[in-house]
């Protein structure tokens, strides 16, 4: 293709990449990554509507879901990469706009994304989403085993943490969520969790549901020949019906909690604010006391 | 009457406030009955009885704890169906949390999280998107699964102690589960947990390496220690003490915020704090926009002076 640049080899994945292509002891996996369209928290975030749902006008790839897009695609590439037969596909599920979470994630590597996209998806739940995600990986599954789902700590929207258990138990798999380090081998997953008190290392047979923390990694971001080897890659539109999902099943009918109502919080307002003149430590122990906060 | 079952995961010796907290916000809403996972200690067991609990279900199993979250779903699911409970409470860690996501399943329950209150009629109440709205849920299936956050109710013994009936039950054959295979404690700080200390002071790039200011003031204060994402990613100090939107939200009474700019990433895990109060140097520092009480001064002034008058103070 004259014209277009050649590019830079990628400073910090290359070497490792290089190294692994020749690497032929490892299977190689097939791993699904949930990627999740959310609104920008940068921007004041809104609920809509009688269901409450959120705006979703300024939304990105969910944060937390690039640690995980990382993992699977360090994974992929110390196993020789997408040549080699790896699969990292990015899922979402959501209204139209969230294929430009699929589309973001085929940037930075994924190899193919997969949209489940239905009207009658929308206000679902955890339980209803952990039923459509279920479903769509059973038959992602189809063609080939799926080895792992890899998913973010939280999505930065809902930030219940509670789909990747659910779909978890829905498929019967083994979780392993907020893992600070991920290695695969042998058909076997080890993983180190850090907790507040604690530190422990796990391990689960494949295939198995994995949340990651976003210690585990740094996440990479789309470099030019990754955006236009992206325009390449597939993205399969899936409905309901084609994972075999009854409308009944999920969003507001499907879901098992309902947002009964919603008020905006009045914004916080500024206090007393003054500058320190030598003796701002007394005023602030002083503030305190009349608080009865000593 | 309702049913109210509450999980508790190896209490130790004596009963930890978020659970008694639990406890007693069950007997408000029915009656209660625990499902106990670990040794039931006499001092366990005397909470159970002050705090009014009817009924203390075990698990036939041992190895509850060699795994990850999966058996202990199991169990708390069978625990809610053996004592017919239509609301179950957990606390609100993340493996609450998790525990709460595979009962749901199995009991085909909505599952509510974050919550800081619960209604007689199992409606939930919570913030949301980083507290900028307060909410009402219910789950709209026969059992409720709710995990509540810790601080949110006063916790209160019974008017008159109960004699608790114990029941074992059966822990149904896991689905595949990931199996713990090493385990360290990390050194204890004596502080108090982040999520529930009732102070917080944390501190961020403005500290530049030295948490040593925040440190004392927190200890003169019997403050938990947080810290800016900026402040745990240059490695000043542990991962465990960020928050925001990445780390834990914390809602203390006080929140003192010490040379942290607070952008967006820092306010979504305080802002629904009581009381905040913020010291940096930079007049314009987002911060100032929600603190009670905002001082622009430098912190290795500040917060020196403050600790020493503290101490002072409190003799």
């Amino acid at each position: 293709m004259p014209g277009i640049p050649r590019p830079r080899p990628h400073p910090a994945g290359c070497p490792q990449a290089w190294k692994a292509a020749v690497n032929t002891v490892e299977d190689t996996l097939k791993i699904i990554v949930l990627v999740k369209h959310v609104p920008d928290a940068q921007f004041d975030r809104h609920l809509n509507g009688e269901g409450y749902t959120t705006d979703r006008d300024e939304s990105i790839l969910s944060e937390l879901d690039e640690y995980a897009l990382e993992a699977a695609l360090q994974l992929a590439e110390a196993r020789g990469g997408s040549k080699a037969g790896n699969q990292v596909i990015a899922l979402s599920m959501g209204p139209a706009g969230a294929v430009n979470a699929i589309k973001k994630a085929l940037q930075i590597g994924a190899t193919e994304g997969v949209h489940l996209t239905d009207d009658a998806l929308a206000g679902s739940d955890a339980a209803a989403t952990s039923l459509a995600l279920a479903a769509t990986v059973r038959y992602l599954g189809q063609s080939a085993p799926v080895d792992l789902v890899i998913t973010g700590m939280a999505s930065t929207d809902g930030e219940t943490s509670l789909v990747p258990a659910q779909l978890a138990e829905r498929l019967g798999l083994p979780q392993v969520t907020f893992a600070s380090s991920l290695e695969v081998s042998g058909g076997r997953l080890t993983a180190r969790r850090d907790a507040d008190t604690f530190s422990e290392t796990v391990e689960a047979s494949l295939p198995a549901v994995v949340s990651v923390t976003d210690q585990i990694n740094e996440p990479r971001y789309p470099n030019f020949k990754g955006i236009i080897a992206a325009k390449r890659k597939s993205i399969t539109t899936l409905s309901l019906a084609d994972i075999g999902v009854d409308q009944a099943q999920v969003g507001f009918a499907g879901s098992w909690t309902s947002i009964i109502n919603a008020e905006e919080r009045p914004p916080r307002t500024a206090g007393t604010i003054i500058t320190d003149e030598g003796d701002a430590g007394i005023k602030l122990v002083d503030f305190l006391a009349a608080q009865k906060l000593l | 009457m309702a049913k109210v079952l509450v999980f508790i995961d190896n209490p130790g010796a004596a009963v930890k406030k978020s659970y008694l907290e639990l406890l007693t916000l069950a007997r408000s809403l029915g009656e209660s009955a625990v499902a106990l996972n670990g040794e039931l200690s006499d001092g366990v067991a005397a909470a159970f009885a002050e705090y009014g609990v009817s009924t203390v279900v075990r698990p036939s199993a041992q190895d509850l704890d060699d795994f990850l979250v999966a058996p202990k779903a199991a169990y708390v699911a069978a625990a809610a169906e053996t004592t017919g409970a239509g609301i179950v409470l957990l606390d609100n860690s993340p493996e609450g949390k998790e525990i709460a996501a595979r009962v749901a399943i199995r009991l085909n329950a909505g599952v509510i999280t974050d919550a800081i209150a619960v209604d007689a009629d199992g409606t939930a109440h919570k913030s949301v998107l980083a507290g900028s709205y307060n909410t009402s849920c219910k789950a709209t299936t026969s059992v409720s699964v709710v995990t509540v956050k810790a601080n949110n109710i006063t916790a209160e013994p019974a008017t008159a102690p109960s004699t608790p009936e114990t029941v074992t039950v059966e822990v149904p054959a896991a689905a595949a589960a990931a199996r713990i295979t090493a385990r360290e404690q990390k050194v204890a700080s004596g502080r108090p947990d982040l999520t529930d200390a009732r102070i917080v002071v944390a501190g961020g790039r403005g500290l530049d390496g030295d948490f040593g200011p925040v440190e004392e003031l927190a200890d003169a204060l019997g403050a938990a220690v947080g810290a800016s994402r900026a402040a745990t990613d240059a490695g000043w100090i542990s991962h465990d003490a960020q928050v925001g939107q990445t780390g834990k939200t914390v809602s203390p009474q006080l929140y003192i915020s010490a040379g942290i700019s607070g952008a967006i990433q820092q306010k979504a895990g305080m802002q629904t704090s009581k009381v905040i109060v913020a010291v940096n140097k930079d007049a314009e520092s987002p911060v100032f926009e929600i603190a009670d009480f905002g001082i622009i001064g430098d912190v290795f002034d500040v917060l020196p002076q403050a600790t020493e008058e503290i101490k002072k103070r409190k003799g």
